[in-house]
């Protein structure tokens, strides 16, 4: 079927109209039989479909894989369990390309397609952003663990929910005292150029504000830069503070250039372990880290005084002592963040339980159950510690770590309570129709 | 900062990104200029280079110098005969036709990176630098290693002119870019030309990747870049001319050091893409570049 060029040729095919019919026709007997065959019970024992929106390439990839084994261990729990409603749970993974655009497509593919009950399982802000209306238009439930303020700003819709990690806003509420007092009071912030750093551009002055203390610069950077030694001139020279939250596969280069740009005599510095999620803490040009301080959502090290549902979880992800995969300490987790996805299955199986849920048509009954919770108790479910949800924000509260790099660990030195991060509610979801 | 400090920092990020940028253009010019192939998968090998060398430097261990510079050679090597097997398989058997290798690089760029996601992983990975000497100047510190960076690839550069204009192997590469068929006529073998030419554009590639991956850890989608402002430096400098190519990257390098450092690197982006289309339209055979015959 090549000419002499090596090129095909489709005219000298000897498809005929006969063959292709057969074709399609055995191919259609194909898709319908298991169909015809399969769950012939109805819901009662088919599987609870959560259709995982996963980042599994683009620039959110360390965290996709990540977030897809802690999503395994948690579905290998509840199913060992008795699974929800007596039901197993079955994950279906689409990658997103941790892009906004292709977000959408997933939510559509996964109500259209997939027929899930629900979706599950986005980490960045614009993909989730960018999926929400999908989810909406779809009459979808859409639990993200995000980190995000977007959900609780009530500026998404009524099927978007966070309940397995805190957001931004409060995260810095809680923290601002700490950094004020203990770090400096003048701050420079440097954050990465979209929703992500807005949330930490648009909060942090006004909380810093009321402890006294000042954001003096602000400095943006593109998601896509790869080199940022050029951006470091624009830190005043009277900065104590140095408050950086980077994200994506350049983040490493980020910190050591600002390294070499300072030497020993740096500011203090205050960051987000997003900057150095998945990466070794004692990788080659990270000395300058050393007594520099992170936020942590979940520790990546084991602590002295972890619980024993903390120690259950760690077992059950499979990372050890250093936060990295059990048998290659070169493969470091994203500890910080996908506690959320463990925590959040756990709360779409008590909604789900609450709501008496069977099938697709009872996505209006979950999303009522998840606004009616409240609390989630420390423990096996919940093993990051405990939390309240506020269901009118569809946002959950709980406390946070501020971790101090010592001796090539991150040593938890400060913890935050609920209370310090609560504050007023900018809308209600509940009064949308469903 | 003041002003002067300032500037001297802008101007040696822009001649770091200048130094690596001329090699990897380079590569670029190269295939097109002698195969009138259009390497789409250009900036894979860029990454591949970067990935071998990770993986090379963690293999040996010992003194960082010691696996780095042993990647700086193996990493491109392993690259080249990765270049030359895809060579062989695929442009070859479409006769390097102008549109059908298009096709085919796009897919190779597909291919390679999918497999490093794939084998290596999506995270980014360090390498330690062969030394970390940090320059003190009175305002900033510097890194030693980004300066060396810049000097080493000045000496490649030169070395390549030197193999394309004082040597058999060069007169027979530039004999094939001025008409391939004359050459053939007078018994070069075009077909082991082609194949060693992509290959070395590839090893370019490799090359800067190794030189860049002590500063910028490797990454599986580390290739975008590098592909995209090579385009750029290959349309502006003349596709085929090595003194078009290394002009237009340090002008590239530089505005894009100096204007990202001032202004915006998003209005860096802007203006070299201007100026792209400006050469495109007032200039099409770029600056340096012989309109085609």
């Amino acid at each position: 079927m090549t000419d002499k060029n090596g090129f095909f040729d489709l005219s000298k095919s000897t498809l005929t109209r006969r063959t292709a019919l057969k074709g399609l026709a055995a191919g259609a007997g194909l898709g319908l039989a298991p169909g015809f065959v399969r769950y012939s019970q109805a819901q009662s024992s088919a599987p609870i479909k959560i259709g995982f929106q996963s980042h599994r390439t683009g620039i959110g990839a360390a965290y996709g894989r990540w977030y897809e084994k802690t999503t395994a261990a948690a579905v290998k729990a509840i199913n060992a369990a008795g699974g929800i409603n007596g039901r197993q749970v079955e994950v279906i993974i689409e990658d997103d390309g941790t892009d906004p655009g292709r977000g959408a497509e997933v939510v559509g593919k996964f109500a259209t397609q997939h027929k899930t009950d629900i979706v599950f399982g986005t980490l960045f802000s614009h993909v989730v952003i960018g999926s929400a209306p999908a989810a909406g238009e779809n009459k979808m439930p859409y639990f993200v663990v995000s980190e995000g303020h977007h959900v609780a700003s009530t500026k998404l819709n009524r099927y978007v929910f966070q309940p397995g990690i805190t957001d931004v806003k409060s995260q810095i509420e809680s923290m601002a005292p700490w950094i004020a007092a203990n770090a400096g009071k003048k701050v420079t912030q440097i954050f990465p150029d979209f929703a992500f750093g807005y949330d930490h551009r648009d909060y942090l002055p006004p909380a810093l504000k009321a402890q006294g203390a000042d954001v003096i610069a602000q400095i943006a950077i593109p998601p896509t830069e790869s080199s940022f030694t050029k951006f470091f001139p624009q830190i005043p020279a009277e900065t104590e503070v140095i408050y950086h939250v980077m994200v994506g596969p350049a983040v490493l280069t980020f910190v050591k250039e600002l390294g070499e740009f300072y030497g020993p005599n740096r500011p203090q510095l205050f960051g987000f372990i997003d900057s150095l999620e998945a990466t070794d803490i004692n990788s080659p040009g990270l000395e300058f880290l050393d007594g520099s301080h992170f936020w942590e959502g979940s520790p990546r090290y084991a602590q002295a005084d972890d619980s024993v549902a903390q120690k259950a979880y760690r077992t059950a992800v499979g990372i050890d002592d250093n936060g990295a995969a059990v048998g290659d300490p070169k493969d470091v987790s994203t500890a910080a963040h996908m506690f959320g996805c463990w925590e959040t299955l756990y709360v779409v199986k008590k909604a789900m339980e609450d709501a008496g849920y069977k099938g697709p048509e009872d996505r209006a009954k979950l999303v009522e159950a998840t606004e009616a919770l409240t609390e989630f108790a420390e423990g096996p479910e919940h093993p990051q510690g405990p939390k309240t949800f506020n269901g009118k924000i569809h946002q959950c509260f709980g406390i946070q770590n501020i971790s101090k790099v010592e001796g090539g660990k991150l040593k938890v030195v400060h913890k935050t309570k609920i209370e310090d991060g609560l504050y007023e509610a900018e809308g209600d979801y509940t009064t949308q129709a469903l | 900062m003041h002003f002067g400090p300032h500037l001297l920092l802008a101007a040696l990020e822009g001649l770091v990104t200048s130094a690596v940028l001329a090699l990897t253009a380079l590569g670029l010019s190269l295939v097109f200029g002698v195969m009138r192939v259009v390497n789409v998968a250009h900036g894979e090998f860029f990454m591949l280079g970067a990935v071998l060398a990770w993986a090379i430097t963690t293999a040996i261990g010992g003194h960082p110098a010691l696996g780095f510079l042993a990647a700086l050679v193996i990493a491109p090597l392993i690259v080249g005969a990765i270049a030359l097997v895809a060579e062989r398989l695929v442009l070859r058997r479409l006769n390097y036709n102008p549109e059908a290798t298009i096709v085919a690089t796009i897919g190779m760029l597909y291919i390679i990176q999918q497999l490093a996601l794939t084998i290596y992983g999506p995270e980014a990975r360090p390498v330690e630098p062969p030394f970390s000497y940090r320059i003190l100047l009175p305002w900033f510190g510097y890194s030693g290693y980004k300066l060396s960076v810049i000097a080493t690839s000045a000496l490649l550069l030169i070395a390549t002119w030197l193999v394309l204009t004082r040597t058999k192997i060069g007169l027979i590469m530039r004999a094939t870019q001025y008409d391939s068929e004359t050459a053939q006529a007078f018994g070069i073998p075009v077909g082991r030309v082609y194949g060693g030419v992509f290959a070395l554009g590839a090893m370019l590639a490799a090359i800067a990747a190794a030189l860049i991956v002590p500063i910028s850890q490797a990454h599986y989608l580390m290739g975008q870049d590098p592909l995209l402002l090579s385009f750029i430096v290959v349309i502006i400098g003349g596709l085929g001319s090595l003194r078009g190519t290394v002009v237009a990257a340090v002008l590239i390098g530089l505005s894009d050091g100096i204007i990202s450092m001032f202004f915006s690197p998003t209005l860096a982006k802007i203006i070299a893409t201007l100026l792209v289309a400006m050469v495109l339209v007032f200039r099409p055979q770029g600056l340096f570049g012989t309109a085609s015959r």
